[in-house]
Parts: C-alpha cells; sequence; structure tokens
C-alpha cells in the first residue's frame, strides 16, 4: 500500500476545503471498500479525508412527506430506521440482503453509491481493464463474465455495479446531495451513473471535489407495499447475480402504479421504465408481469455466459409482483 | 491527539486507542490496520487475521458496542472509539454469557474463528434487542414487531463469520442459548428494581 496522509475532517465545509482537487485525495467513510481497494493496489491515494465524524447521520423526514437520509448514516442504522421499514420496506431489505452484519455497522450510505464493481479483473492489477487503466482492454467480454451485465454495457466494460441498497433507492426517485467548493448541488440517481459508453472509468456525474451530503427520497405511498428480492449463489452474504426492487399499487384489480428497479444486471441500478410503462393500466396478473419484464428485457444483449440473467430477471418480475399483488389481496 | 505538522504531508501519527477501557497511545504509520495495531503493537492477539479483506468475520471486535471488522479499519480511524476485543468481553474471571454458552455447547473446534464469532455474537444479540429486522425477517416493518431470533435468523445475522471446522450447528445453538440468558436477565432486571423499590 502507498503511504498516504490521514485528515479527519469535522465540518462539511472543512471536508471540501481539505479535499480540494487534488486527484490523488480520497473521502473516507466507513472504509469497507477503500481500504480494501487499497490493500490490493487499485486506489493508491496520497491523503486521505475522513469524513465519518461528519454532523451527517441522520434520518429525518421532510416536509413533504419524504426522507432525507445524511451520507454517514451506516447501512445498518439506514435498515433499522422505523421510517424507512414502514414508508420504504425494500430499502430496508436491500440494506440487510447486503454485505455482512459487521460490514453494515461500518459501511455508510455515501460509499455504498460510490462503491467500485467487484468485477474480478477490475480488483486484480495485474489484468487490463478498461475502468481501472483507461485504454488497456476489456478481458471479461471474452472471459469470466457469468456475473455481468446484460443491459447498457458496452465492448469497453461490461461490469456490473454491485450496490443492494442503490437499486431500492432507484425504484423510488432518490436525488443525492452534494457539496462543492462552490456551493451546494443536486442529482437525481438516474443522472448519477453515466453511461458506460468509452468511458467506463468515468463512473458518476459528481462534480471534481464533491462530497455527498446526502440522498432525499420523495413522498411514495407506493413504496409502503415494496419488496426487495436478491438472488445470488449462497444464501447470505455474497453480491447479487440479480436483484429486484418492486413496489405495486393495485385497485379493483388494475395496476395504477408500479416502480421496478434491477440490480446486478447493469454498470448502474437499473430503473425498468419500460416495464412500469406496460404494468400501469394493464390489469394485474402475471400476463402482464410477465409482458412488462420482457417489454423491459428486450433491450438485454446477453454474453455467453451470463444469458441465464434474462430468465431470471424475468422470473423475478413475474414472482415478487405476484406476491405484491397477493399481499395487498389479504 | 494526533500530533502533525500543518499543512505539510504526513504518514504516521502518534494517537490513542482506547481498547477494553485502557488508554493505549502509540505512534503508527497510516496504513495500520486496527487489527495489525491490536496484534502486533500491542500484543492483544485473541483476535484473529484470517482473510485480511472483510470476508470471514475472525478480526472481528466492537467499536462503540458494534461488530465491526478490525482488518477494514485503520487503526488511525479508531480513535476517539471505545473498542472491545476478545480480551474485554468477560468481567474480570467470570466469563461473558456468550463466552460460556460457546464453552458449554462446544461452538467451536479449532477455535481460530472463535473470537470473531464470539463478538460478531455479542453484537448480534444487542442488535436484535433492539428490534432490528435481518434480512430473513418476513415483515420488517415496524408494526410487525422484532422477529423471534430463530436458528434461521441467527444462521442470517452471523453469516459474515466463517468457521472452516464447520462448527456452526454447535454456534448457532450457543448464540441462542446466549440471548435467551439475555432476555431472562433483561425480564428478570424490572422485578429485582421493584423489589428494591
Amino acid at each position: 500500500m502507498r503511504e498516504f496522509d490521514y485528515q479527519r475532517a469535522h465540518d462539511v465545509a472543512g471536508a471540501v476545503a481539505l479535499l480540494g482537487t487534488d486527484p490523488d485525495t480520497r473521502f473516507l467513510g466507513g472504509g469497507t471498500n477503500l481500504v480494501d481497494l487499497m490493500k490490493s493496489g487499485v486506489e493508491r491515494p496520497a491523503r486521505l479525508v475522513d469524513i465519518r465524524e461528519l454532523p451527517l447521520d441522520d434520518v429525518e423526514s421532510t416536509p413533504e412527506g419524504g426522507l432525507r437520509i445524511g451520507a454517514t448514516v451506516t447501512n445498518a442504522d439506514l435498515a433499522a430506521h422505523p421510517e424507512v421499514r414502514r414508508r420504504y420496506p425494500a430499502l430496508a431489505q436491500a440494506v440487510l440482503a447486503g454485505a455482512s452484519g459487521q460490514l453494515r455497522n461500518m459501511a455508510t450510505v455515501g460509499g455504498n453509491l460510490l462503491q467500485r464493481t467487484r468485477c474480478g479483473y477490475f480488483t486484480d492489477v495485474t489484468r487490463p481493464c478498461n475502468k481501472r487503466l483507461p485504454g488497456s482492454g476489456c478481458p471479461a467480454v471474452q472471459g469470466e463474465h457469468h456475473n455481468h451485465a446484460i443491459l447498457g454495457a458496452s465492448d469497453h466494460c461490461v461490469a456490473v455495479h454491485p450496490s443492494d441498497m442503490a437499486v431500492a433507492l432507484t425504484a423510488f426517485d432518490a436525488v443525492v446531495h452534494f457539496e462543492t467548493a462552490d456551493g451546494p448541488g443536486r442529482l437525481p440517481l438516474a443522472d448519477f451513473y453515466l453511461p458506460v459508453g468509452d468511458t467506463p472509468h468515468r463512473e458518476t456525474a459528481l462534480p471534481p471535489g464533491a462530497l455527498i451530503t446526502g440522498v432525499t427520497l420523495p413522498p411514495a405511498p407506493v413504496a409502503a407495499r415494496s419488496r426487495y428480492r436478491k438472488v445470488r449463489e449462497r444464501a447470505s452474504y455474497a453480491f447479487a447475480i440479480g436483484s429486484l426492487a418492486a413496489a405495486l399499487d393495485i385497485r379493483d384489480g388494475v395496476v395504477r402504479d408500479a416502480r421496478l428497479a434491477f440490480g446486478a444486471v447493469a454498470s448502474r441500478p437499473w430503473r425498468a421504465l419500460a416495464a412500469e410503462r406496460v404494468l400501469v393500466g394493464a390489469a394485474a396478473g402475471a400476463e402482464a408481469y410477465a409482458a412488462a419484464a420482457d417489454a423491459e428485457l428486450a433491450a438485454a444483449r446477453p454474453l455467453p455466459h451470463n444469458g441465464y440473467k434474462v430468465d431470471l430477471m424475468r422470473n423475478l418480475v413475474v414472482a415478487v409482483l405476484s406476491e405484491l399483488a397477493e399481499e395487498a389481496a389479504r | 491527539m494526533r500530533k502533525k505538522q500543518l499543512m505539510a504531508l504526513s504518514t504516521s501519527s502518534v494517537i490513542t486507542l482506547k481498547i477494553n477501557g485502557e488508554k493505549h497511545t502509540l505512534p503508527v504509520d497510516h496504513r495500520t490496520t486496527l487489527l495489525d495495531a491490536l496484534r502486533e503493537r500491542l500484543d492483544l492477539t485473541g483476535t484473529k487475521k484470517g482473510c485480511d479483506q472483510g470476508q470471514c468475520g475472525a478480526c472481528t471486535v466492537l467499536l462503540d458496542g458494534r461488530r465491526s471488522v478490525a482488518c477494514l479499519q485503520l487503526a488511525v480511524t479508531a480513535e476517539g472509539r471505545e473498542i472491545t476485543t476478545i480480551e474485554g468481553v468477560a468481567d474480570g474471571e467470570r466469563l461473558h454469557p456468550v463466552q460460556q454458552a460457546f464453552l458449554e455447547l462446544d461452538g467451536y473446534q479449532c477455535g481460530y474463528c472463535t473470537p470473531g464469532q464470539i463478538c460478531a455474537a455479542i453484537g448480534v444479540i444487542e442488535e436484535h434487542a433492539a428490534g432490528w429486522p435481518s434480512a430473513v425477517t418476513e415483515d420488517v416493518r415496524p408494526e410487525a414487531g422484532p422477529p423471534d431470533l430463530t436458528a434461521e435468523e441467527i444462521r442470517e445475522r452471523m453469516s459474515g463469520n466463517l468457521c472452516r471446522c464447520g462448527a456452526y450447528v454447535s454456534i448457532v445453538e450457543a448464540v441462542a442459548r446466549a440471548a435467551q440468558t439475555r432476555q431472562d436477565a433483561a425480564t428478570a432486571l424490572p422485578d429485582a428494581e421493584e423489589a428494591v423499590a
């Protein structure tokens, strides 16, 4: 590991000033991803600015009836919060589905959004990777890619975003708030992650030097009946091979509102807007759910070894929406 | 407090760590993890190094009462926090109820993962007592109330701790017994207070 300077920030302005625009400085939250990447040499910062003590560790109701979640709230505190569990149960479930109890106690909301892909070529500094070393190539396209992207990828990178939390936040139209030396800013999560294209090393639309200060969730009554379902290769403590955050509002047998976001299928959490369009106004039932999944997955471009994800996501959509409909009927 | 020159890049600091109620002041290279500081610098070798990348749980300690992996925690970031290691969980000669349960129910074979398992279990039992749901909790809404600490719940909540000997069956039983001990003590306590009042 490269030697580094360490500073502890006590307020947001101080943290932003300490980071400046130095490309060799990183903010340190829980460290569960950054410290690991520093050990493997993927990240080689010259300075860390520790932001864990910033006063950004609250979950509060907004006047409109949504929630404001501070950037340094731990995953554990987010999932345990009564209003998260009451108003956005799929968000609590998504966070609980990720990592282990130890890591959820350490990891923060801001860091969760900015965590890096677990693609084995990205994390192995002896291999080429366009995300880590632009222009060096993507061995995953011809190599080990059974857990790589089926949607929105390019020849330059087929890695998936590993977050569970961000999938649920995407389904509920979360907005990311940040602070820069020039003042505060905000980005809808839908615009936060950049398309892969030929620049997979550029992952977010955050301006240089920005500090994520929190995430807001607009009020979403539909989210009160929502679920997160994660499929993985063992029962616990593994990254998803496919996941779904879904919410459904059915009245008189007709879908009034629906929210769907897919995880582990793209370089970012994948809002399934085409599926939602099919669902809203349709007669509730397995036929509509399957048609919705097919509408979204029509754009899928699977690789030789990850075609199973198309079926997996289709099955997930039908199963979870059926469960939500059944729950509503009770 | 950390001493360093203002503005100049410094790659080490003198830090004070509060471990098991005792303060230790030591200079550390910033790259030092809490795990290495405990084991290599302070001779607190009860905390074990397994994978060193946050995947096995052998290095689990309690930070401000919450279970955390010491291998991904830089020592310099732990300054100002209450660190509890396996050496600090017993009350003098009296074992912690989780230690006692692991001993009585053979919650281990070789013992290498055991300090991490015990620290994790202490955290799990507190998290459950605080009403936290888990990934296997059917209904996470607060109105549903806290889930029973079933074997399934224990397995999910303890999934961050690997045991290569495969002592999981006994580990689950030990965690369940220790949780029951805690619950019995908690329900007995109000009566005791009433009796005193």
